[in-house]
């Protein structure tokens, strides 16, 4: 049914004002997700321009395309840039905004002015971080280890170090509003235990970005501290240890890790669920299994550091922990898996993405096995094999839970449905390239091919060609949704309020929502999830 | 090997590669088992479940047994992984009693190492087959990493410490060896080769050395910079004598003990205030600046030669007995 | 007297809790933030007590003991302005508050004293740092903890004068009462929170090995 006529008559938050002013002093939660969209969209290009550079370096084995310390620059800025500014922020700064408040009843986050102020953090992170590429890069990798940051590297270390630092303050501020709106804003009726799962990951996510962001903070500043004034902190010639500042370093970088995973968990958990029509099965077990992960991926940092030269009893604690730490995400697996069953499965373009998440993302979790493993680890640490394992979740995990998002959620975003047979074609596209681009690292890095080599022994050649022409599938599956989620803004077919027949609270207001979400406050009185009940208004 | 052409798995040359590669497979095989699984149940169902006007989702019933099965089945199995890495990298941490001594000196961008008899080698390492190599790494400017993947093993050389591993090779060859840890621009040509040669070639090759060795080296600059001055035995008794401490541990002034090591050595010569023995007057000036890592390693020879008995520190026992065929996981 | 209750809450008390959980979530951001600090000033001190202690008895510990006094008196008052903001008296409040602010500015300039002592000492860490003890190494670690450490507390010390001074011009203007007066409370968690800090720093710099 169109609903085109109440489209143009209606009023909801993206027609209620026009102007410049009415966007950049917003404090309109979804408003403030869309702006961060834009600005992560950005950004994951830049990232993505630094990695196709990456990629194409390497697919010779000498290091013919640019020189060695460009190339170093190269992928030392991908990593800062997909990492600062386009991960972390992600799912929690354009999913988590536009939808937290929404799912939980409420009108707006706790503190939309300091949303607001998160964002142009981030901007501003970004535009020193911008300033130090053009300034002429950072070429420290995203690790930063001292002392070649400190005191080696001859590029611009204290300008990135800026962008960071300022962008990690964008992130504490978004995990403070959503712990205390989790906490002091549901519905009446909205119990903990009635919360969507999307909920309990982004408040799982909330808790490492509020406790372990400083300390990457305070890490940074040190080393700048260090640069500028010349003293030694971490510099052995001058008293200082380098040991530790890989593990103040890391004590953030590895929870890091899990803020960029546990939003795609969440968004998985919504898309498995409205897209087969059932509830969850075992919604208990993936709740505390998210605050599981916060937790015990707090104590895990060791693993970065076996053959850094802690001590091999430090290294056996750390390497039981990164064990037990995976056991949480295999019970998310296996809910979700058994969610499916017996359910009403659509091919939608977000359901692809999900099945590709749940595949992709139990393929890295378990070569993570392989490098808690420490006698693995003393061979694999600093090859491709890293490598290959951390795009596993980040990519094939985390960015395909994003666009599967962004897809589920488009209609109410935006009001219009995207093409689902772009969507479709896009979702295999990536799939496949994907799996080209980075399942040979494995073998590379089994093999003994190093991370950071610009010019590799020969016989790396054959995989690491296959890599480079994945990528450049790959790289069309996330130019395709770019063009056709634009294209749908103006020319793509009204969405109703419920086009996927959901449960949830964003589902019973209108698309797009109006400012104030909620005509009146909604009143909880079912679990998350329940379909069975539940009459649909389209199967 | 290095030339040998395209491969998928990487060739295995030493006691560790052998017995890793197994724990390995064993992972490849596990993971293969839980994805495919998972894979092959996830379309499963999205084919037999797809969606269909005529058949509407089951309801959903909760099994905590299910969860319990597959909370604890991964547990153990996990578990079972940790204690098998656990034994190997606690076999490969602790270097063998009567290891051959390599020490290696990482710095932008080329490594450096020199054997026990003082026989230099630059991006190259002659190794045996058969016979335990211990490799004491420090780094000059920043954190390099020694790695030999057919070895399968690595240990950062970090600057300021020493840090120790060990490999016994099993097949003669050639092998690469890269930095691991990336040090800046030509990280990626910090590489080089290692050459196993089977043991008499290989004493052979050491023996073809006849300059100084380490030891020798360490004995001329110990009387270069007036060490002989203070503390040869004999001698006006300000500071302790050094012959028969390696390995011991030594009491320090105002309480509190420390381990006569490379380490311990090395502290004492470029910052002597940090640790006074028992007993003596912080007296003795600082070489900083006066002494370069190969210097600092002769004189640690040296001063190791004046212990004689002792191979090795008392962490360094060796944990299994050492043996030069490749034997099954006890 | 008007209750502002921002139209995201639905009432006052809710607005009221979420605001005071804010605080408390950012007060323990700033305690893992000042955390990494003092987990690399531990890790330092245990590795290397001599030179540390060495260094940490050229501290003066008169004036840093007075700066504790000063600040636990700061927090006195801060405390009874927060009373006097429940009990309505606004005189009383910006007093309270204003006096709150001058001990902190006379925190501030014991503090900018012994900089400057230590400047003549030639104890700031670089090129002009001159040491006659044993490890100067070690001991220009010690106080390139110490600058670090204090040089952030200060800055905290800063903001905090800055937001009385605020809450003062706002008391003011009539915009607090006994019923709305949330920001003079949550001013005074984040003043407590950085006079805790101190409580911290004080033992830890001036006085470990002060007995030796």
């Amino acid at each position: 049914m169109s609903t085109q006529l109440a489209i143009f008559t209606r009023e909801h938050y993206l027609n209620v004002s026009y102007g410049w002013k009415s966007w950049l002093f917003t404090r309109d939660h979804k408003r403030i997700a869309l702006l961060f969209l834009m600005t992560i969209t950005f950004f994951f290009f830049l990232g993505g321009a630094f990695a196709t550079m990456v990629r194409l370096e390497l697919m010779t084995p000498q290091g013919d395309l640019f020189q060695a310390q460009t190339y170093n620059k190269l992928f030392s800025m991908h990593g800062i840039v997909m990492i600062f500014l386009f991960l972390i922020p992600s799912i929690p700064a354009v999913l988590g905004n536009f939808l937290v408040p929404i799912m939980i009843g409420a009108r707006d986050l706790a503190f939309p002015r300091l949303n607001l102020l998160s964002w142009y953090l981030l901007v501003i992170g970004g535009v020193f971080t911008l300033w130090a590429i053009v300034a002429g890069g950072v070429d420290t990798g995203w690790t930063f280890y001292t002392p070649y940051s400190s005191l080696f590297s001859n590029t611009n270390v204290v300008l990135a170090v800026i962008g960071i630092f300022i962008s990690g303050f964008s992130s504490i501020l978004t995990g403070l509003n959503f712990i205390v709106t989790i906490h002091q804003m549901r519905a009446p009726g909205m119990t903990w235990f009635r919360l969507p799962l999307f909920i309990w990951s982004h408040y799982a996510t909330a808790i490492i970005q509020v406790l372990g962001t400083p300390v990457v903070a305070i890490t940074l500043l040190l080393v700048a501290v260090e640069r500028v004034w010349r003293v030694g902190i971490f510099d052995p010639a001058l008293g200082g240890d380098p040991i530790l500042f890989q593990h103040l370093f890391w004590f953030y970088s590895h929870p890091a890790v899990y803020i960029m995973i546990l939003p795609g968990m969440g968004v998985v958990s919504e898309l498995i669920t409205t897209h087969s029509h059932k509830q969850i099965f075992g919604y208990t077990f993936v709740a505390f299994s998210s605050l599981a992960i916060a937790i015990i991926g707090f104590a895990v940092w060791g693993h970065h550091m076996f053959v850094a030269g802690q001590s091999q009893y430090a290294s056996l604690m750390f390497s039981i922990l990164s064990f037990l730490v995976a056991i949480p995400s295999a019970i998310k697996v296996f809910n979700w898996t058994a969610t499916l069953y017996k359910g009403s499965i659509s091919y939608s373009a977000p359901m692809l993405y999900a099945l590709g998440f749940i595949g992709l993302f139990t393929i890295g979790g378990l070569t993570g096995l392989f490098l808690a493993t420490t006698a693995v680890d003393l061979h694999v640490t600093d090859t491709y094999f890293v490598v290959a394992h951390f795009h596993y979740i980040m990519v094939g995990g985390m960015v395909m839970a994003y666009l599967g998002g962004i897809h589920h959620w488009w209609p109410k975003i935006s009001g219009k449905m995207y093409p689902e047979g772009w969507a479709r074609l896009a979702a295999l596209i990536v799939f496949i390239g994907f799996n080209l681009t980075f399942f040979p690292q494995f073998v590379l890095g089994y093999l003994g091919m190093p991370r950071r080599y610009y010019a590799y022994a020969d016989e790396f050649q054959v995989l690491n060609v296959m890599s480079t022409a994945g990528a450049s599938i790959l790289a069309v599956g996330y130019v395709l949704p770019m063009v056709y989620l634009i294209w749908s803004l103006r020319y793509g077919e009204s969405a109703s309020a419920n086009p996927w027949g959901a449960t949830g609270l964003e589902w019973q207001i209108p698309s797009p929502p109006p400012t104030e979400n909620f005509e009146e406050t909604p009143i909880v009185e079912e679990p998350a999830y329940n379909y069975e009940s539940y009459s649909r208004a389209s199967v | 090997m290095i030339g040998e052409g395209f491969r998928l798995f990487p060739v295995q040359a030493s006691t560790f590669a052998e017995k890793l590669d197994r724990l390995y497979l064993f992972l490849v095989g596990m993971s293969g088992f839980f994805a495919g699984l998972i894979i092959i149940l996830v379309i499963t169902f999205a084919v037999i479940y797809r969606r269909r006007a005529d058949r509407a989702p089951e309801k959903t019933r909760t099994s905590l047994g299910l969860e319990l099965i597959w909370t604890v089945i991964p547990l153990i199995l996990v578990m079972f992984i940790f204690l098998w890495g656990a034994d190997l990298f606690l076999d490969q941490s602790i270097p063998p009693q009567g290891a051959e001594d390599v020490y290696v000196v990482g710095k932008q961008w080329m490594w450096k190492a020199q054997h026990s008899n003082g026989r230099r080698e630059i991006n190259e390492l002659h190794v045996p087959v058969g016979r335990a190599v211990k490799i004491t790494a420090t780094s000059q400017d920043v954190i390099h990493s020694f790695y030999i993947p057919a070895f399968r093993v690595k240990q950062d050389a970090v600057p300021g410490q020493y840090r120790t591993m060990w490999f016994q090779a099993t097949k003669a060859g050639e092998y690469h060896l890269f930095c691991a840890e990336y040090c800046g621009t030509d990280h990626s040509k910090m590489i080089g080769r290692i050459i196993a040669m089977e043991d008499t070639a290989y004493q052979n090759w050491l023996g073809g050395y006849t300059e100084e060795t380490p030891v020798q080296a360490g004995e001329k600059l110990f009387v270069q910079f007036d060490c002989a001055n203070c503390h040869e035995s004999g001698r006006r008794q300000r500071c302790p004598n050094l012959g028969g401490l390696y390995g011991t541990t030594v009491a320090l002034a105002g309480g509190g003990t420390a381990l006569f090591d490379e380490a311990y050595i090395r502290e004492s010569i470029l910052d002597p205030k940090a640790k006074i023995a028992a007993g003596y007057e912080p007296v003795m000036p600082t070489f900083r600046g006066q002494v370069t890592e190969e210097q600092m390693l002769a004189l640690i020879a040296y001063i190791k030669s004046l212990s004689p008995n002792v191979a090795a520190t008392s962490t360094e026992g060796a944990r299994r007995p050492q043996s030069s065929v490749p034997g099954k996981k006890e | 007297m008007s209750l502002i209750v921002e139209h995201q809450f639905d009432d006052y008390e809710q607005q009221q809790q979420a605001t005071t959980l804010g605080m408390w979530g950012f007060l323990a951001t700033e305690v893992l933030f000042f955390g990494g600090m003092f987990l690399g000033y531990t890790v330092y001190r245990l590795l290397y007590h001599a030179p540390f202690g060495e260094a940490s008895r050229h501290l003066d510990v008169v004036l840093g003991a007075v700066n504790t006094g000063v600040l636990l008196c700061s927090s006195l008052t801060m405390a009874l302005g927060v009373h006097e903001a429940q009990e309505g008296n606004r005189r009383m409040v910006m007093l309270f508050l204003a006096i709150t602010a001058a001990l902190g500015m006379i925190f501030l300039g014991i503090k900018f004293f012994e900089y400057y002592q230590k400047f003549e000492e030639h104890l700031i860490p670089g090129p002009h740092f001159m040491w006659n003890g044993a490890d100067a190494r070690h001991a220009s670690l010690f106080f390139i903890f110490y600058f670090v450490m204090t040089g952030m507390h200060a800055l905290h010390m800063v903001i905090g004068i800055g937001l009385m001074a605020i809450l003062v011009f706002l008391t003011w203007r009539g915009k607090f009462s006994s019923v709305y007066f949330a920001p003079i409370e949550l001013g005074g968690l984040y003043w407590h929170f950085v006079d805790i800090v101190w409580v911290f720093l004080f033992p830890l710099l001036y006085l470990v090995e002060r007995s030796r």
